[in-house]
Order: structure tokens, then sequence, then C-alpha cells
């Protein structure tokens, strides 16, 4: 029973989100106040309707209720609450319901919070997101219908993929989600602003708070994806430049130039076709992703069994959804007309260099993800591309970006004088030359790329901060004065801080992780003692642990440095009887300085083979992206970005 | 004169942007020496003259009793069940790797032996992967 309430919910929540992507579009093209306003209730309406769905999806699962074929498939009675929480996402059909859930959540936002938006623009808006809703709510309903009866059920089920029984990974789905699908909210304002022929600086501030979301969420969500595959793949690696992460990291690039792009809308009211070609571009590699992470065409280490019917649909929503868009665009952004000037070397002309940085990047990526489908097809020859081609035709870009990052940034608007403007970064500048030059000269045969990566960083962390000592003129006014000012600087100051001194920690412990990192594979008898650069490692035993769903091999290795012991790590190898499938759980004891990493292997007659990885810095990859995302909560809630404020702008 | 200069400013923005591409092109085409691995079944392996020098990957099943573990020193035999490439690996075997199921492995050829630098793992033990799936399905082994 609970099962066909969230299917009916779900098809009636169809059927609202057919008259909620007609009615207010022709209501706002002839001017009919009524129909213009049933986009509010009726994006709220769908949102609920969907909500409940989930919710019975949901008790479905906590109740295990094997008769539904998902639960079955997906969950088992012994599995820890949390995970048969999290295996309602952990599956195609669950996730997909989702990424629903999300997309009418959006909607519903804007239907309660955006009181002032002009009428027409938001009928537009939920018009547009409504459609968006239609499409994904047809292939969940024809494609991938979650609630899904057994004639027969089972008495159990067969469990969720134990790789994916993780607090790490239980909430990467949500994070991703809420960023892939808050790129359709950039979309619907782009195609509200095409059909209405016009984009102003009122329109920029209502588009960057859920850019900035977006941004956001897509930031965690990556950060929680790649920090799990660090500590449960057991290879030590943190990106793999595989299809499904650049499938992420696509929109992830885009929103950032969005972000960017949409500041210059706002303060000088030009770069306006190309902030609407960027927000349709946005939410087009989000469709682009999930065809790619759902259809299986590309071969991916991640990929979870799926199913090419399904993805022949998602290209159909993803043609007519990006193919549409474009038409749209190349007939209106005429329209678009922007007013002011600006000198080449100004805040703007940074601004665009970011922009094409970014864009460029991401067409790098894009080729490099595609282009075993086009070989497969066009030449015939199955291959992939690896990791030493993101390596060579991708980070060079972001290396310019990072040279130009604290000069842009600093620059006027208008008009500047790079030798006067650049002047306070000097100081920024020869610090990092120096930081350069200094681990150059200490490391002995390392890569150059430490050097260079650590210069970079220090460039970016020092540079934001003289930017915002200028900012607060403290060496003008004096400390006391200065730090009141400091104090007073608006949220968005801060969050650009926070974001580009987040974006440098990233980049140094990128950079220290492939430069310092020391891997040692050995086959380890228990009482063995080894040495792994400077720290000793005993290998003291291994016992049999019994989970709640699993049976474990946990070793337990003491790690002494100077000899002090400064952690007991414990390495596991899970096994998992309802699936029958291993995992590897690595011991991993982490500090600011170091992480010390090992994974457990097989057994063989005379020991354990172990894995060992000393990684200098590298927690702070993630402390960085926690940062920059934080720098974009800071410039989300900015005063400037309520609609309050906006409107009472407009009134002057 | 306000129409000049944004004409000016367009010009100047599209010779960047062209310059860019340019770039990335070239960066693409180069690193697409290293990047680029193609995939080769033991057949091709077999077939083909392949240089010492050029890292591909290699994919089939796991030949039932052909695993052996020496330490961490690992050799296989990878076939699709018409021919057969020797597979040597130094390092941890990923978990779901075993005897009888699909496999990829990146490396190059030493003379009549493929050295492994990297074993992929996969998340699910019924995914077969798709070019290991295409290669059995030519030498008319695996079916859907």
């Amino acid at each position: 029973m609970i099962a066909e309430l969230g299917h009916l919910a779900v098809i009636i929540a169809f059927m609202v989100a057919i008259v909620q992507s007609v009615v207010p579009m022709i209501g706002a093209s002839k001017g009919y106040i009524g129909w213009m306003d049933a986009a509010r209730p009726s994006a709220i309406i769908q949102f609920l309707l969907i909500f409940f769905a989930f919710i019975m999806l949901t008790i479905s699962f906590v109740t295990s209720d094997f008769s539904v074929k998902l639960v079955a498939s997906n969950s088992h009675s012994l599995k820890p609450l949390l995970y048969k929480i999290s295996g309602v996402w952990g599956n195609h059909e669950g996730s997909m319901l989702l990424w629903i859930l999300i997309l009418a959540f959006y909607g519903a936002l804007v239907a309660v919070f955006g009181k002032r938006l002009p009428i027409i623009l938001k009928a537009r808006v939920l018009s547009v997101q409504a459609m968006i809703g239609v499409a994904f709510i047809a292939f969940l309903l024809f494609t991938s219908n979650p609630f899904e009866r057994l004639i027969f059920p089972p008495f159990d089920g067969k469990d969720l993929n134990p790789l994916l029984q993780d607090p790490g990974l239980a909430f990467h789905p949500p994070f991703l989600y809420f960023g892939y699908v808050g790129l359709s909210m950039t979309f619907s304002f782009a195609i509200a602003a095409l059909i209405q022929g016009s984009v102003d600086a009122a329109w920029a501030r209502w588009v960057r708070p859920w850019a900035l979301l977006a941004w956001i969420t897509l930031t965690i969500g990556i950060a929680l994806g790649s920090w799990w595959a660090y500590y449960e793949l057991g290879w030590g690696g943190w990106w793999f430049w595989d299809p499904v992460e650049n499938a992420s990291f696509m929109p992830w690039l885009i929103a950032v130039a969005l972000l960017h792009s949409a500041i210059v809308v706002e303060k000088r009211e030009t770069l306006k076709s190309w902030t609407v070609l960027l927000a349709i571009l946005g939410f087009s590699f989000s469709l682009i992703g999930t065809f790619i992470v759902r259809s299986g065409v590309i071969t991916s280490v991640h990929a979870f069994a799926n199913d090419p019917e399904r993805g022949v649909f998602i290209l159909l929503i993803l043609i007519i959804a990006i193919g549409g868009a474009l038409t749209l665009y190349a007939f209106r952004a005429n329209s678009l007309r922007s007013s002011a000037v600006f000198s080449p070397i100004s805040r703007e002309s940074g601004l665009i260099l970011n922009n094409l940085l970014l864009v460029v990047s991401t067409i790098v990526v894009f080729i490099g993800t595609i282009w075993p489908l086009v070989a497969e097809l066009i030449l015939g020859r199955k291959l992939s591309v690896g990791a030493p081609f993101f390596e060579i035709a991708f980070t060079p870009f972001m290396v310019v970006l990072a040279i130009f990052l604290p000069l842009g940034a600093i620059l006027p608007w208008k008009r500047a004088q790079i030798l006067r403007a650049g002047s306070p970064l000097i100081g920024a500048l020869s610090l990092s030359v120096a930081i350069g030059l200094l681990i150059w000269s200490l490391q002995t045969g390392g890569r150059i790329l430490a050097p260079i990566g650590l210069a970079l960083s220090a460039w970016v962390i020092l540079g934001s901060l003289t930017d915002l000592l200028m900012r607060c003129r403290m060496i003008d006014i004096g400390f006391s004065a200065g730090l009141r000012r400091l104090i007073n600087l608006t949220r968005a100051d801060w969050g650009k801080t926070f974001a580009h001194i987040g974006l440098g920690l990233t980049i140094f412990g990128i950079s220290a992780i492939t430069a310092w990192e020391t891997e040692d594979i050995r086959v380890a008898k228990i009482g063995e003692e080894f040495e792994v650069s400077g720290y000793t490692f005993i290998f003291e035993d291994v016992s049999k642990i019994n989970g709640k769903n699993y049976t474990s091999d946990m070793g337990t290795i003491n790690a002494f440095k100077n000899n002090k012991l400064v952690a007991i790590l414990k390495p596991e190898k899970r096994f998992y009887p309802v699936q029958r499938m291993p995992t590897t759980e690595a011991g991993i004891n982490s500090s600011l300085k170091r992480d010390l990493y090992i994974a457990l292997g097989d057994f063989q007659d005379n020991g354990w083979t172990i894995r060992t990885y000393v990684k200098p810095y590298a927690v702070w990859i993630w402390i960085g992206c926690l940062i920059m995302a934080f720098g974009g909560l800071l410039s989300m809630t900015d005063r400037r970005l309520r609609f309050a404020s906006t409107i009472r702008l407009k009134q002057k | 004169m306000a129409i000049g200069l944004k004409k000016r400013r367009r010009v100047q923005l599209i010779v960047i942007a062209i310059f860019f591409i340019f770039f990335a092109t070239f960066l693409i085409g180069f690193a697409f020496k290293d990047g680029i691995e193609f995939f080769r079944s033991p057949t091709q392996v077999i077939s083909e003259s392949i240089s010492e020098n050029e890292v591909f990957r290699i994919g089939g099943l796991v030949k039932e009793n052909s695993l052996k573990k020496d330490g961490n020193k690992i050799s296989f035999i990878v076939t699709d069940r018409s021919n057969d490439v020797a597979v040597k690996f130094i390092g941890i075997l990923p978990d779901l790797f075993s005897e009888g199921t699909g496999m990829i492995a990146t490396g190059n050829m030493k003379g009549m032996v493929f050295e492994a630098t990297e074993i992929l793992a996969k998340h699910d033990e019924n995914y077969m992967p798709k070019e290991v799936a295409d290669a059995l399905k030519e030498q008319g082994i695996y079916q859907e």
C-alpha cells in the first residue's frame, strides 16, 4: 500500500508539473495574472507530492518491505539504519527520485521565497523548471519506477553494494545532486531572461545565490566523493580523472565561471549574454554528467551496472534541453545589450580571463572524457584517456589561472594601471617566489611540480590576504581603525577571501601529496618491523571481528616516530556475506602535517601484504575545499543578495 | 567613441579566446601521445606487433588456476578463450579480482609478458567491463 501511494503521488506530481510548465508560460506572454499566479501553488504542491513519494520509498526501505523490488535488490534486514536510509538513493531508481525531489525543492524555494521577484519572470522561471521536471518524472515513471512490486517477495534482500555502506558515501549523492540540480535554477533564470529579452543587475542578483548554492553543494559533494575514494578504495588516490568524476567536475568548473561573470553583470551591467550562455552551459554539463553516469557508454571504474535504454532517454532530454536552449540563445542573445565599456587592464578583464581559462579547461576535460566514445564510433578503436592526458592538457590552464588570480582580484573596476594597482602585491609575489626557490633548492631530485605548486599556493593565499589588507586600509589608517573596517567588510568580500584562500590550500595539498608521498608494498609477518619515510611501523596482529552485517580481518599496526608511539592504525579487510563481496577499509591516521595510510591485502603462507603510504599534508586538499565552500556560503548570505534589498534598489 | 571601444574590446577578446583554443588544441595533441591508452584483447596482443614502450590496457578473463602469488609479486594469465597472455604485477590486487572474472590492466609488453602497473577494480561484482564484454563477444564466448 505504501509503495502504491508513493507511485500515485509521483503520477499526480507529473500532472501538476505539466500544468505548471504550460499555464504560467502562456500567462506570462498574454499577461494573464491569474495564469501566472498558478506557478506558485503548483510548484509547492509538486514538491510536496514528490516529497511524500520519497518518504514512502524511505519507509519501504526502513521497514525492509521486500515486496518492493528496489528494496529487495538493494537492502537487507540486518543492514544498519543509516544505510537502510542511504540505500534509498544508493541505486539508479531511488537516486533519480532524489534528483526529482531536489529539482522540485528548488522550484518550491523560488515559489516561497521569491515573493519579490517580478511576477512575469517568476512565472517563466517556474515554468521552465517544471518542464525539466516533466522530462525527468517521465523518465522515472516510464523507465525506472522505484515502486515496482515483486509478485513473490524474497525472504530477505540482496543488500546494498558494500562499498556504498559508508558514511562518506551516504551523504555524497545528496550533496552532488543539490549541486547538479541547483544549476537547473540558473538555467531556468537564463531561459526566462532570453524569453523576456532583458538582463539587468537585479537579474544577476537573483541568479547569483542559486549559482552559489549549487556551487557550494557541488564542492562539498565532490570533496566527499574524493575523500571516500581515498579511504575506501585502498589505492591511496584521491582523484582519478575517471569519466564519472569528470562528470561532476565539468559543471563545477562552469559554475565557478558563472559565479564570477554574474558579478560583472551585477556591478557593471556587461557580459550579459555571456553569463546567460554560462548558465545554459552549466546545466548542460549537469545533464551530460547524468548521461555519462547513468548510460554507461563510457567505461568507468566507478561504473555500476547500467542500462543503455535509459541512456537513450536521458540523451533525448539532453538534446532537447541543450538544443532548445542554445537555439533560443542564438535568436535572442543580441537583445541582451551591454552598456558599459572597460579598459584591457581592469577587474572586468581579469574576470573575463578567469572565465576564458575555466571554459577552455572545461572543454579540455570534456574532450578527454568523451574521446573514448568518439574514437570507438569514428575510428573503431577502443581506448581510454588516462590521468597523464589531464595532467598535461588541463593543469597548465589552472597554473595560469592561479598566476593571474591575485592580480585580477585586486584590480579596480573599469580602468586600472597595472603597476599602481599591482604594487601592493610585490611583497606577496617575492615571498612566494622565495618559497618556491627555497623548496626547489632543498629538494633533491624530486619533481619540479612541488616548488611550482607551493609557490602558486603561497601566491594565491598571500595575494588574498594582501587584498584584504588593502580593503581595510590598515597600513594607511592604523591598526585599530583598520580592524574596524575589516570587521565591517561585506560578507561578499569575506567570501571572496575565504574561497580564494581555500583554493590556495587545496593547491598546496595537491602539490605536496603529488610530490612527496612515499609508498611501500611488502609482505609482513606478525611482529615484523618496517620503516617508511622516517616512521617505524610494527605489525602487531590481525584479529577477526564480527560487524553487524560483515566479518572482518582487522590489523593492528603501531606507528612510531623517534621511538615515540604516534598512531595505532587499524586497516580492515571486510567480507560482506550477503553480496559475497570483500572490501578494503584503509587504516588512516590524519594530522595537519601528514596522513599515515595503511591498506591490508591478502593473507599468504608467510604473512600479509601491506601497502603503506606516508602522505604529507594530504588533509589540506579537503580542508581547502571546505574553506572554499564556506567562502561561498558567506557570499551567499551577503545582504546585497537578499531579495528585499534588490527591490529597494530598483525603486530608487 | 564608445561603440568603437566596445568593438575593439570584442576583437581583443576573440583574439585571446582563439589563442587559448589553439593553446588547448596544442596541449591536447601533445597530451594524446602520453595520455591515450589503447585497449587490446589477448588475441589483438598476439596478432599485433606492439612496441615495448607503448602503455596500453589489456582486458579479458583471468584464466582459472593461473593466479600465482609470491609475496607481493603476482602473476596470472588473461584470456579471451582464444589466446592467452601472461601478466606480471607487483602490488595488491583489487578486492573484486578473482579467477574466471573480467579484469582490465594497464601496462606494457616486455617480451611476451605484460607487465602491469595498475589493475582496475570495479565497484560491482556483476559488472563486466564493456571492452572485455565486447572482446569476448567477438570470440563468441560471452552472451548477454
